[in-house]
């Protein structure tokens, strides 16, 4: 049956006629079930809202088929037609019970509790997020020293550590990492390169395409752009880890069986995230001068040693190591952050998705607040 | 019976958020008996055994499991206590990232020194005497809901503790494998002599399992009645008690 069809059927189940003083009559036919019922109740409704009758009998003599939404209907229709002072008599040749005592159902005043939570007041609200707030900081602190007791608890005990899920972790958030972060920053090297030489062009300063392009990337862009990668691949992925891991009880068996759920599930990840991020920040360096090298040859009429010549003089070690010591501490926030929003997670499935998308908004947000900390900090170191 | 506690809750009472579930509870439960926990679903089992095993801290009320305190103990007693129980979660709680046999493995590989062969031996008897043999190899994902409660209790099974706790066993499994998990159970009790906590709300397995049951009420958020199931079922004056074990429905 095609839905013109339907639509015709469904217009069918109700003759409509007007007596004079004010009586409808309205003949139903048919199945009335729930895909008619919606239907006849908006065009009952606006008729008996127009004519205002005072009264209105239903006859249901050739209903075949009726059912609590057919119920649900003649109820509704009674109250409307209360409300206009009318009376609404149902009639039914056949008498059957059942009819008279599923339309009393809804007849009586709802004792039914509400399906939907009610909506709570604006001050409730905000006092209540005031509060979740707080209980969230709270969690931050406790985790993290949750995390920390278990580090000191790893470097004690050495062979606690997993070092197999580790080394996988490593592989998951690294080695798989490689081709989309050497992708985005060579083209962000090739990028920044073109733009740069468009002005200093001008000046006929090209050879320094090479100092900006290697100064930007080693100690700014290249461990940010590397720590935006890993946060919205793995940072994601713990928490949706962990916070699967945290509905199907599954931490909580970790637990029972003696393990501490944080040295078992968040040390790994930490720890992985802690060596490979810096390691993804190098690749990202490199790939990004590989980058404006490119541009440098072919738009620049620089030769490859003067291009590798004027970056290297212009990076000094304490550059390197300034950019891969942030690269560190990135790691730390997004494993920290993705395994905490994991544990956090309480509910179902929509409770993991929401999981993963606050762990990177999250490990992001730090991540810009601390590179700000860093800036401030070299301004002060010289 | 040997009527010394080996469980012992004693004016327990649990709350989420601001729901109460479970109003001032007391109940021992004796060495190497059969206890079963029943009652209507969402009455409070769950609550009653997550509170028991100290994963969730009570509102009020203490919980002692072979003399030790959950609540005050020290770390290291606490620790100890749970080396001497195993769990069945209610959703089997399998690590799903392991295999069958590496989620049965990994309790003894931490707390014991076998080298990883011998290990496997124990995992493959424990497997065997569940009725996993050959499954070892599967993810938990690869495998049937009734497998995975199984395959759970061979995991709260692996280091042969002191207490076996059970939430729901045999819960959406066929009555055949229900009814050997049953004989499982009462084969562990007589063999290894270990005290087991039931969670159910299958007649058949209450009565063919259970030495002594308490039956939880929704609206009393407590116990309502405690003994044999079948002087329960025989001898209980309470209304609600009486229809279950004889089936009915409350209403007319
Ligand atoms: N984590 C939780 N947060 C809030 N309420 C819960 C939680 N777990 C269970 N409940 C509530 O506690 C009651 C008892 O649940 P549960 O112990 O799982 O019942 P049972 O195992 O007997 O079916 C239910 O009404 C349920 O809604
Ligand atoms: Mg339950």
């Amino acid at each position: 049956m095609n839905m013109r069809e339907k639509e015709r059927t469904v217009l069918q189940r109700y003759t409509i006629t007007e007596l004079d003083n004010g009586h409808l009559y309205i003949h139903l036919n048919g199945r009335i079930d729930i895909e008619s019922a919606s239907n006849i109740l908006n065009t009952l409704e606006t008729k008996i809202l127009s004519t205002s009758p005072k009264i209105v009998t239903i006859n249901l003599d050739n209903v075949s088929y009726f059912d609590e939404y057919g119920a649900l209907v003649l109820s509704e229709l009674r109250k409307i037609v209360a409300d206009q002072k009318g009376t609404l008599n149902i009639s039914d040749k056949k008498n059957r019970s059942k009819i008279k005592a599923s339309v009393a159902n809804f007849d009586t005043p709802e004792k039914t509790t509400g399906i939907r939570k009610s909506p709570v007041n604006f001050f409730v609200r905000v006092g209540d997020a005031s509060l979740s707030r707080m209980d969230n900081m709270k969690y931050f602190t406790s985790f993290l020293g949750s995390v920390i007791l278990s580090f000191i608890d790893v470097l004690k005990h050495p062979k606690s550590i997993r070092l197999n899920d580790t080394i996988t972790c490593m592989e998951k958030t690294g080695v798989n990492a490689i081709p989309i972060v050497a992708l985005i920053s060579f083209l962000l090297g090739l990028v920044m390169a073109f733009m740069s030489s468009l002005q200093l062009k001008q000046f006929g300063a090209n050879i320094y395409v090479a100092s900006l392009v290697s100064i930007a990337m080693v100690s700014e862009l290249g461990p940010i752009m590397t720590a935006i990668v890993v946060a919205g691949r793995s940072g994601s992925a713990f928490a949706a880890e962990i916070g699967t891991m945290k509905i199907s009880e599954e931490v909580d068996a970790l637990f029972i069986m003696g393990f501490n759920p944080t040295t078992f599930l968040a040390v790994p990840r930490i720890i992985a995230s802690m060596i490979v991020v810096p390691i993804l920040t190098l690749f990202s360096d490199l790939f990004a001068i590989a980058g404006g090298l490119v541009i440098g040859i072919l738009t620049l009429d620089l030769t490859f040693n003067s291009y590798i010549a004027q970056t290297l003089k212009t990076l000094s070690l304490f550059e390197v190591m300034w950019g891969l010591s942030k690269s560190v501490v990135f790691a730390l926030i997004i494993a920290w952050i993705g395994c905490l929003r994991g544990f956090q997670t309480r509910g179902g499935a929509d409770a993991v998705g929401n999981s993963a998308t606050s762990a990177v908004v999250t490990s992001i947000f730090l991540i810009i607040l601390f590179d700000s900390f860093f800036a401030v900090a070299r301004s002060y170191l010289w | 019976m040997p009527n010394d506690a080996i469980i012992q809750i004693n004016n327990l009472s649990a709350k989420y958020s601001d729901d109460v579930i479970l109003d001032n509870i007391t109940f021992d439960v004796y060495q190497n008996e059969i206890f079963v926990v029943l009652g209507g679903s969402g009455c409070g089992k769950s609550t009653l055994l997550r509170h028991t095993i100290g994963l969730e801290v009570p509102f009020a009320g203490n919980v002692t499991i072979d003399g030790a305190d959950l609540i005050n103990c020290s770390e290291t007693e606490f620790k100890n206590t749970l080396k001497k129980i195993g769990v069945l979660f209610q959703g089997s709680a399998l690590f799903g990232s392991m295999t069958v046999s590496e989620n049965v493995a990994l309790p003894i590989q931490e707390y014991s020194n076998l080298k990883n062969d011998l290990i496997d031996k124990i995992v493959n008897l424990k497997l065997g005497l569940v009725g996993l043999e050959g499954y070892g190899n599967h993810l938990p994902s690869e495998i049937s809901g009734g497998m995975k409660k199984r395959a759970g209790l061979a995991r709260a099974l692996a280091l042969n503790p002191k207490i076996l706790f059970l939430d729901e066993p045999s819960a959406g499994l066929d009555p055949i494998t229900s009814k050997e998990i049953d004989e499982l159970i009462l084969d562990i009790n007589k063999n290894l002599g270990t005290t087991i906590v039931i969670v159910t709300h299958e007649l058949e397995s209450i009565f063919t399992v259970a030495q002594r049951v308490i039956m939880l009420d929704k609206t009393k958020k407590g116990i309502i009645a405690e003994g044999k199931p079948a002087d329960l079922k025989k001898y209980s004056t309470n209304q609600t008690v009486k229809d279950f074990f004889n089936r009915k429905s409350n209403k007319k």
